[in-house]
């Protein structure tokens, strides 16, 4: 909170700020000086100086915080608990952070020490930057308020600046990717360490069951993802079967055949399928489908499992469908119009048209657009996690269970898990597999429909 | 008379039927795709409104009790610590076997559980509000367990016992006979955290975490979207920097959600510290999420006002910066804000990533603080799907109605959002 309070300081000190230099500008103007901007120019500087630096050290001091008070506290912890290393560490720092922070923990005495000093550090550090933060907002306010001259450029100067702030924000979306890859390529990193990479991605036996002691038998765990692969592959196959047809289908009758009026409202309809979250899919799939799948399977004669591929499959195509439909109704609607009354012109029906005519035109925008959808299918996660079976089966039979990447990445990562065991690390060896299939389906579907786009541009 | 010998004429007219019957069979494929599309939507609907519309009654008791303050220990002049102390699981206990007219051993334990384990607190509180009653008689309704409410809302109707034994059935229907046994409109749904106990289990938590989420996601993306998009299409140099930046954001817009978790849990919980749990770092998470969707739309806004204006301004004087704030940005808002809406209702409906920075954890207080641990609407309902207890299925169906309210509400908010303050040029 006292972060809040400093931050609530701050901008007070902002608005004197764009007060006192706006002020000091009209003085000198009023002394009968020609101004090079206009005095908001003068104040915005001052302000911006006085609450930039300041802000921009604590944002940077916040993120590196964590990390510099653990590596402080370190020495401070018993003898054993710093040669035990890893994990021990781990947990006895979180301990100190839970006993500072007052949670109700079994008190240690021999974490006394370091509990003392995170309290002598959190009580020294939050000083220290509010009086840093403090001392560089009233050094910035007087020194650019002393700047306040006539010929100071001041709204060049602000617009710079501002310039600078919106280049950053767009940089945020580099930083996340970067973010992302780094983040899933380092833990992969140290993933294939421990297990390699040939068995990773060619092994057939996933179980990723890693002993709670070392010593216990079979306590190295089997990290084949080829059943995962063939898992998402076969749900997303199911989901494309569904999700072409009908998508295509309909963005086609939309766009050549229906009347004005229809297409006002089931395009707008067909485009709720998407607004829906993916865990009420998940639900519907899970509770309502699966088990009238089962059922219609037990009446034929089938074994149908309880979590079938088909039941999350066919779930996920309905939740495509607006997909794919919007997409290619985009790019059936940038056919121009002459080439269709071409074919219209030779005597060709509205049917052979669109066979003939429009589909080859439009087909490698239909193919970007299949292959975004089929992105989608693969990243997909409530929908699988909810309905479709954690069992790593190696099947292509779509009354199986099946498990796919995204579900076990979700089940390795939820919950209470160390940082360093195979098990958490094989969650971002999938990921990593994941991002980087999505991103060259994604890659090259939009290159291929920003180039079909502009053939008829 | 043999193929040769037809006229082109003759051919065509002889081809009609198949290829009228062709186009008549295409048409029929299209209106079949649409009307299964829109068949899906109708099924989804119906099923979910059906199993879950009943979670808005719940099942209640009226009782008159008498709040016997010898037996509980305590009097009208007791301290607030007393009071809540007092044993009022034992009166509810013997006022329901009373009640039941139950003796036996078997009975006198059954006529026990047919009142949920909140009914107490429920006794307690009412005390605590009002200490006139103690020693007097107390006008209450109820909370049943969640089998005798489900008993009373599914399988009374078609004559089924439900979980509920032939004994417990019989006392229940006398209830209702006199009036005593009734549903009312389920507040405490809505104003209660989550429970184990399904009749005691609420929203109100996984609302409040997800408005925290929400304005954590809203504070961040809108300006940093806002900003970004203006750079992108009013000041960015065309060279090859901002071109990886264009297919960066377009590619971001869509790799799958899970993979933002992932970063979150990597690089927000891992290497910054950020506490787990906590609205904070999913708002965080789903900040990264929305970015690509509201600086996108906020370039097309920017897009869509004229030339004509910028040139205008450019004209008398305005330096870029003004022109663009000035003129170019309060035109362009309307549109960005229905970008930042859709954006919202996305990160509304998010799961996957907020499964990874840990806002699975099960949350029985309200969040106050967007340091708090919290759940969110969509994880919540994740995480009741996951129940066994039937009277579960049906929470989470009413917690699907409401998350898909408020999805409606913002969805219409952005269109009508767009046909009201959109310019069109």
């Amino acid at each position: 909170m006292t972060h809040g309070v400093l931050l609530i300081v701050v901008s007070l000190l902002f608005v004197v700020a764009y007060w006192l230099g706006k002020q000091r500008a009209r003085t000198t103007a009023a002394e009968g000086s020609k101004l090079n901007s206009l005095p908001e120019h003068y104040g915005s500087l001052v302000a911006l100086w006085t609450a930039l630096p300041g802000l921009v050290l604590l944002l940077l001091w916040s993120l590196v915080e964590g990390p510099v008070v653990d590596n402080l506290l370190i020495n401070k912890l018993p003898a054993e608990t710093q040669q035990q290393g890893g994990t021990a560490i781990h947990l006895a720092l979180s301990k100190v952070h839970n006993l500072a922070n007052g949670a109700q923990v079994a008190e240690d005495p021999l974490l006394m020490p370091a509990v003392q000093h995170l309290l002598d550090l959190q009580e020294r550090t939050l000083l220290l930057s509010s009086g840093i933060v403090l001392a560089l907002a009233l050094a910035g306010m007087a020194i650019v308020w002393r700047r306040i001259h006539p010929d100071l450029r001041a709204r060049t100067e602000v617009e710079g600046i501002i310039r600078g702030m919106l280049f950053c924000s767009s940089a945020i979306a580099v930083l996340t990717t970067v973010g992302i890859l780094s983040s899933v390529v380092f833990e992969s990193w140290q993933f294939f360490g421990k297990i390699s990479p040939i068995e990773f991605l060619f092994g057939t036996s996933w179980s990723p069951q890693i002993a709670l002691r070392p010593d216990q038998s079979g306590s190295s765990g089997s990290f084949g993802a080829i059943p995962l692969f063939t898992g998402t592959l076969l749900i997303s196959l199911i989901a494309m079967l569904i999700a072409v047809p009908v998508g295509l289908m309909s963005a086609i009758y939309l766009s050549e055949y229906a009347h004005y009026r229809v297409r006002q409202f089931a395009k707008p309809a067909l485009e709720i399928l998407a607004g829906i979250p993916t865990v009420v899919y998940g639900f519907f799939a899970a509770l309502s489908v699966a088990p009238f799948i089962r059922e219609s399977g037990a009446g034929m004669g089938l074994e149908v499992s309880s979590e079938s591929a088909l039941a999350a499959g066919l779930v996920m195509g309905v939740m495509i469908i607006p997909f794919v439909s919007s997409l290619s109704d985009d790019v059936i609607n940038a056919v121009p119009q002459s080439l269709r009354d071409g074919s219209y012109g030779l005597g060709g029906t509205r049917s052979e048209t669109v066979w003939q005519v429009v589909l080859p035109a439009a087909l490698p925008g239909i193919v970007g657009a299949i292959m975004l959808a089929v992105s989608r299918a693969i990243g997909e996660t409530m929908i699988v996690a909810m309905a479709a079976g954690l069992a790593a089966n190696l099947t292509a039979n779509p009354l199986d269970s099946v498990t796919t990447v995204t579900v076990q990445i979700v089940t390795l990562l939820v919950g209470d898990q160390e940082f360093d065991s195979p098990k958490t690390l094989a969650a971002f060896a999938l990921g990593l597999v994941l991002f980087l299939v999505t991103l060259s389906l994604n890659f090259v579907a939009l290159k291929v429909v920003q180039k079909y786009r502009e053939q008829y541009d | 008379m043999t193929d040769q010998q037809l006229t082109t004429r003759a051919k065509v007219e002889r081809s009609m039927t198949r290829r009228r019957r062709a186009e008549m069979r295409f048409r029929a494929y299209g209106v079949m795709s649409i009307a299964f599309g829109l068949l899906c939507l109708v099924v989804l609907f119906s099923n979910i409104l059906g199993q879950g519309l009943s979670t808005f009654r719940q099942t209640v008791l009226e009782v008159n009790l008498h709040i016997d303050g010898d037996a509980l220990g305590i009097s009208r002049q007791s301290s607030e610590a007393e009071i809540s102390a007092a044993d009022y699981e034992t009166l509810l206990k013997n006022f329901m076997r009373e009640k039941a007219g139950a003796t036996s051993r078997d009975d006198r334990r059954l006529a026990g559980t047919l009142v949920s384990v909140g009914a107490p607190w429920q006794i307690r509180d009412a005390v605590l509000a009002n200490t006139d009653v103690i020693g007097d008689h107390l006008r209450l309704e109820i909370i049943m367990d969640d089998d005798v409410d489900q008993w009373y809302k599914h399988d009374r109707d078609i004559g089924q016992p439900g979980r509920l034994k032939d004994n417990q059935i019989k006392w229940l229907e006398s209830w209702i006979a006199d009036g005593s046994l009734h549903t009312r409109f389920n507040t405490t749904f809505f104003v209660n955290g989550d429970s184990r106990e399904p009749e005691l289990a609420g929203i109100r938590g996984a609302i409040a975490g997800s408005l925290l989420t929400m304005l954590v996601t809203f504070l961040l993306s809108f300006p940093i979207g806002v900003a970004a998009a203006i750079y992108l299409e009013e000041f960015a140099p065309r060279n090859r920097m901002t071109e990886i930046v264009e297919i960066n954001i377009n590619n971001l817009a869509a790799v799958p959600s899970i993979t933002f978790g992932l970063l979150g849990l990597a690089i927000f919980i891992g290497l910054f510290g950020v506490a787990r749990s906590t609205p904070l770092v999913g708002g965080l998470v789903l900040t990264l999420m929305t970015l690509p969707t509201i600086i996108i739309s906020g370039r097309a806004a920017i897009k869509a006002v004229p030339p004509s204006i910028r040139e205008a301004a450019l004209g008398l004087g305005a330096s870029r910066m003004q022109m663009v704030f000035h003129h170019v940005l309060p035109l362009a808002l309307p549109g960005m804000l229905t970008g930042t809406i859709i954006g919202m209702a996305q990160a509304l409906g998010e799961t996957a990533p907020l499964l990874m920075v840990g806002m699975i954890a099960f949350v029985v207080d309200v969040p106050n603080f967007i340091s708090d641990p919290a759940t969110v609407l969509p994880v919540q309902i994740f995480l009741w799907s996951d129940s066994p207890e039937r009277a579960f299925t049906e929470r989470t169906s009413g917690a699907i109605i409401v998350l898909l309210a408020f999805l409606i509400v913002m969805n219409t908010a952005a269109v009508w959002l767009r046909r009201r303050l959109e310019r069109r040029w």
